[in-house]
């Protein structure tokens, strides 16, 4: 089994309304060095397969489902092969 | 004329959908299960209402590919006839493809319930003939993820192609792109709404400034997009 | 030893582990002497959650047989899931308000949200489609930045899930106050319509029938919630608190659909939810009700955990669950019903003639107890009362003004305060328009929900004014009751059932216990005299924090009939040169006015008084005259007192203002909060009949097209005059900037 961990984010273009909120709370608590704040999501995935195929089908499937390309990014991470 | 009201799970309002064509245009409808959408040919206009389908897990609207019936919408939509998705159903639109653009969480980060006033920007699609040009409605809107987003390039394409169909008139609260609160696709033969049309269609819940759209859609059936 | 190291009957009862449990030395020794011998670990589990107030109502049962529960139209009193009211036409009403503080307290979104959950479940496993939400919510004061969170968190909860549900938020109050910091109170409420074929009770009957477990797999969330919703919260407790139990308001919507088409088959013979105490309480109490037992094979019952033990799948309050009771061979078509759904379905037991609550686990039973004796035979307490030194010094305390210098600048403090203000900030976040039923939304007197298919609507409000209970419990009762029903009959609703939920401190001080008896009283007296029974509701005790109890909370959640929807009716003025009247005289009455606590910082003295019989007469006439078409808009006169009433008419205008002429003293006669009072306006062609009709009518000014309010004494000098807008921009932005405020 592989664990392949996505990281998604929105578009830097696309103004993030709860990074906004988020960064303007730190500040107001003190945090003054917070610039700016981006909330993302991050999926994990576990799944079986070959190795050589994962990263294609992992595109794939952010293509198809995860990820909304009009308003978000991705980067993906996949995790050491653990046995059963 | 025959209308679908197709029902993926946690379109909540299918009701409100079945009851504004009984209300307005008394003509045929059904409610479709999202399981049961095979044949969906049938029908002559497909209504997707709103809610919360799929719960918004994900993004708003993503999750209903997974159901057989997004291809059948899809299908249903590429051969020409009438399509009308309001709110999470607009959601299901975009996230199926059929329309342009992606939704991002409200400016307020909270759901949001009130009426807006609504500017009709294009009074020549099948859904808007029986409006005027310019005409301000005052419609509800219940959505926490209301602030539709396009980039430049789109925002452009929709602009050209008289695609934009309803602005916010006053206020742009959600934050939309534009203060775009629905569009057509380029055939303009299916559109998109965050405000709520079918919420709005007899005095006593509150107004009727959605009846037109109804009888539009039913007027206008055989016509498509003119520019 | 078990695998899982439980500790055996003996070792439980050596080392007294029932304590941990919630149950005391006595109540373990009942239960030993009624079981026969000592029970096993889940036996011990299934007493502790059975016996806990919030399943027995071990404490509060003596106070609540003084509730009126019969009525003319009533189908269902307490007892099931919700009551059920007769409306005409073969229609029901079914309804009931249920709180959930504990778990709001420590998780506000979570606890919410789930509280507006099991309420909708109580109603549907009536056979009912909810139809329409009522909240009633109480925090501290806003300046706290945890009582801020617990605030905004806590509507953002009931919202999620009601908007999820796709039912429309119709109706509910907020109040704030010091004595709810850091232990807010939320209470939810739902209201369902059925046919009175439909009506579905929690029963498992028939031997041989087949128990279907269906909806969301059970893990080891909330175990002992029951238990804990029991217990007082302190600060430094909050760590051990357990797992709480998260909600899918998309899984509850799908269980719904299924279980409303379930209901339409005759395969079904009972149907209850798992709430409190989940499965535990949901099989002893169907078995109970119907005189028969029940035997499960927890072997089968849907886990989302590995290794559940017998105990952890008794005692989960995992959310969106049913336990359901089918026709023997019918269980295809019940799990491919829910299937289609996509929700899980599983036979994991049947109905014995045994009356025994049987579990079976890995091969071997797990327990076995007599399912009355587990739903039934709970100890009850007779609780010691005592009346408050605090009590008799209020009483004592003469009636006076509080000291106020500029009144329009008081006006304007009191419009802001967070109890009187706009709730915009509050019900903006809730789908207010589902459905397409709903006649009249928050902000006016009640919520109105058209019944489709009829020109009837059913109205309904949550009330409760907490400050006069505390003061004076009994007066205070009745005028929770009596308020709640001023805000259905100026909607222009007849009430016909209430539900309640008795928030309180704990049972176990004697004051508490007395307050909890006599607003019960007050409740009662004027449930008989508005002719309102009480089909159900909830306790909750032990509201504290840290000793301290919050202000006894009786929340009355009341409902009621629009004949004709035409009659439907808002506190908004609507025409220039509408006669404004008061109903009602007005007294020197501040003890426990919104007044008294900006000025003074707290409340004392007596509470308002209030006529019963009064207060229905003026209720009758204002009502008919409502029918009759002679008004034009009604409120009632509440929290703030006149000034604020008479503000809260331009508001809900189109740019209307108003200008009236008052009696006596200026203090009294803008902000006293004596009872029984409306302010109406009346068409010019309309006065004389209203005039006859309603006897303690006063003209006291017009409704005017300037925009201004305008209030002056008998002498004709100006006590307040300003724009609606000044008043209005006050009233509506107040919420928002208390939470945007930093500290």
């Amino acid at each position: 089994m592989t664990n392949v961990t996505i990281y998604v984010t929105l578009r830097e273009s696309v103004v993030d309304p709860q990074g906004i909120a988020t960064t303007e709370a730190l500040q107001k608590m003190g945090y003054e060095e917070v610039k700016s704040v981006r909330v993302g999501k991050l999926i994990e995935l576990q799944l079986d397969g070959s190795e050589e195929t994962i990263e294609a089908r992992v595109n794939e499937m952010c293509n198809d489902l995860l990820i909304n390309k009009v308003i978000e990014d991705y980067r993906f991470e996949i995790g050491e092969v653990v046995s059963k | 004329m025959k209308f679908a009201v197709l029902v993926f799970p946690g379109l909540t309002c299918d009701l409100d959908m079945y009851h504004a064509i009984e209300e307005t245009v008394k003509q045929d409808v059904e409610y479709v299960w999202h399981t049961e959408a095979d044949q969906l040919d049938q029908f002559d206009a497909v209504l997707l209402p709103t809610g919360t389908s799929y719960g918004n897990y994900l993004r708003p609207g993503a999750l209903a590919k997974s159901s057989p019936a997004c291809k059948q919408l899809q299908a249903f939509a590429e051969s020409g006839k009438l399509v009308l998705g309001v709110g999470n159903g607009f959601h299901i639109l975009v996230e199926a493809g059929i329309l342009p653009g992606g939704f991002l969480r409200n400016q307020s980060l909270k759901f949001r319930s009130a009426r807006e006033t609504v500017r009709v920007e294009n009074n020549n699609t099948a859904f808007t003939k029986d409006y005027t040009q310019g005409q301000v409605l005052t419609l509800p809107v219940a959505n926490e993820f209301g602030n539709y987003y396009a980039d430049e390039q789109t925002v452009e394409e929709l602009k050209n192609n008289n695609q934009i169909v309803f602005t916010y008139a006053n206020e742009n609260t959600d934050g939309s792109t534009e203060a775009i609160a629905g569009i057509t696709n380029k055939r303009g033969n299916v559109l998109g709404m965050m405000p709520l049309p079918e919420r709005a269609v007899e005095e006593i819940i509150g107004g009727t400034d959605g009846t037109a759209l109804f009888q539009s859609i039913m007027n206008n059936r055989g016509e498509q997009h003119v520019n | 030893m078990s695998i899982n190291h439980e500790p055996t009957a003996e070792q439980i009862k050596e080392n007294r582990l029932y304590l941990q449990m919630g149950m005391t030395d006595a109540e373990y020794e009942r239960a030993v002497e009624k079981l026969g011998r000592t029970p096993n670990y889940v036996e011990t589990g299934l007493f502790s959650a059975m016996w806990s107030e919030h399943c027995s109502y071990k404490s509060s049962k003596s106070v609540l047989r003084r509730f009126p529960t019969e009525g003319a139209r009533v189908l269902q009193g307490p007892g099931e899931g919700a009551g059920i009211v007769d409306i005409g036409d073969n229609q029901a009403a079914v309804f009931k308000m249920e709180s959930h503080n504990s778990p709001s307290a420590i998780e506000p979104f979570i606890g919410a949200a789930t509280g507006a959950g099991g309420i909708i479940r109580d109603v549907f496993s009536m056979g009912a489609r909810p139809v329409a939400l009522v909240n009633s919510l109480r925090f501290g004061d806003l300046t706290d930045p945890r009582d801020r969170f617990l605030f905004e968190e806590a509507v953002a909860g009931i919202a999620s899930y009601g908007n999820a549900m796709g039912i429309p938020t119709v109706a509910g109050e907020v109040q704030f106050d010091q004595c709810y910091s850091k232990r807010p109170l939320v209470n939810a409420m739902a209201v369902g319509l059925l046919n009175h074929e439909d009506i579905q009770k929690g029963v498992a009957a028939g031997i041989g029938n087949t128990v279907i477990y269906a909806g969301a797999t059970t893990g080891r969330d909330g175990i002992h919630g029951a238990t804990m919703s029991s217990s007082e919260l302190s600060i430094e407790e909050e760590q051990e608190l357990p797992v709480m139990q998260a909600g899918d308001p998309f899984i509850e919507k799908l269980l719904m659909e299924a279980c409303l088409e379930l209901v339409q088959s005759d395969a079904l013979i009972g149907i209850q939810d798992m709430g409190a105490a989940g499965l535990t309480s949901s099989a002893a109490e169907m078995a109970s009700k119907a005189g028969y037992g029940v035997e499960l094979n927890l072997d089968l019952v849907p886990q989302r955990e590995e290794n559940m033990t017998a105990y952890e799948m008794m005692l989960s309050e995992s959310q969106e669950r049913m336990l359901i009771v089918v026709k023997k061979g019918r269980e295809e078509e019940v799990i491919a019903l829910f299937t289609k759904y996509g929700i899980t379905a599983a036979t994991i037991g049947h109905v014995t003639d045994d009356k025994m609550l049987r579990l079976l686990h890995k091969g071997e039973v797990a327990a076995e107890v007599s399912a009355d004796l587990l739903a039934e035979d709970a100890p009850s307490y007779q609780k010691e009362s005592k009346e408050p030194a605090s009590f008799a010094k209020n009483q004592a305390i003469e009636n006076t003004e509080p000291q106020v210098t500029n009144l329009k600048e008081t006006l304007l403090d009191l419009l802001q305060r967070p109890t009187i203000a706009s709730k915009e900030w509050v019900y903006n976040q809730f789908d207010t328009g589902a459905r397409t039923n709903t006649v009249l939304a928050p902000g006016a007197s009640a919520g109105v929900i058209r019944v489709r298919g009829t020109n009837k609507g059913i109205a309904m409000t949550a009330d409760c004014n907490s400050r006069f209970i505390y003061l004076d419990p009994e007066v205070g009762g009745k005028i929770a009751v009596a308020e709640a029903a001023r805000n259905l009959v100026c909607s222009g609703a007849e009430p016909i059932a209430l539900t309640d939920c008795l928030n309180f401190g704990s049972p176990d001080k004697p004051e508490v216990f007395w307050q909890l008896e006599k607003s019960a009283d007050g409740i009662s007296e004027a449930c008989r005299k508005l002719n309102a029974p009480v089909i159900g509701g909830n306790v909750s005790l032990s509201n504290e924090v840290n000793g301290v109890p919050i202000y006894p909370t009786p929340t009355i959640g009341l409902v009621g009939i629009v004949h004709d929807l035409s009659q439907v009716t808002t506190p908004g003025f609507k025409q220039a040169g509408d006669a404004i009247y008061l109903i009602g005289q007005t007294e020197m009455e501040f003890g426990g006015s919104e007044l008294q606590q900006m000025i003074e910082g707290k409340i004392f003295g007596k509470s308002p008084a209030i006529d019963l019989d009064l207060e229905a007469t003026r209720q009758q006439q204002l009502l008919q005259a409502i029918q009759a078409g002679m008004i034009q808009s009604a409120d009632d006169l509440s929290e703030g007192g006149f000034a604020v009433a008479l503000c809260e008419g331009t508001f809900g205008s189109q740019g209307l203002g108003a200008d009236v002429t008052v009696e006596g003293s200026a203090i009294t006669a803008l902000f006293s909060e004596t009872q029984s009072r409306f302010l109406v306006t009346v068409q010019a062609e309309q006065v004389a009949a209203f005039e006859e009709k309603v006897q303690d009518a006063v003209k006291i000014g017009t409704v005017t097209d300037g925009e201004e309010i305008v209030i002056k004494d008998a002498e004709g000098t100006v006590l307040v005059e300003g724009t609606v807008e000044e008043f209005q921009t006050a009233w509506k932005g107040a919420i928002a900037c208390l939470l945007n405020s930093e500290d």
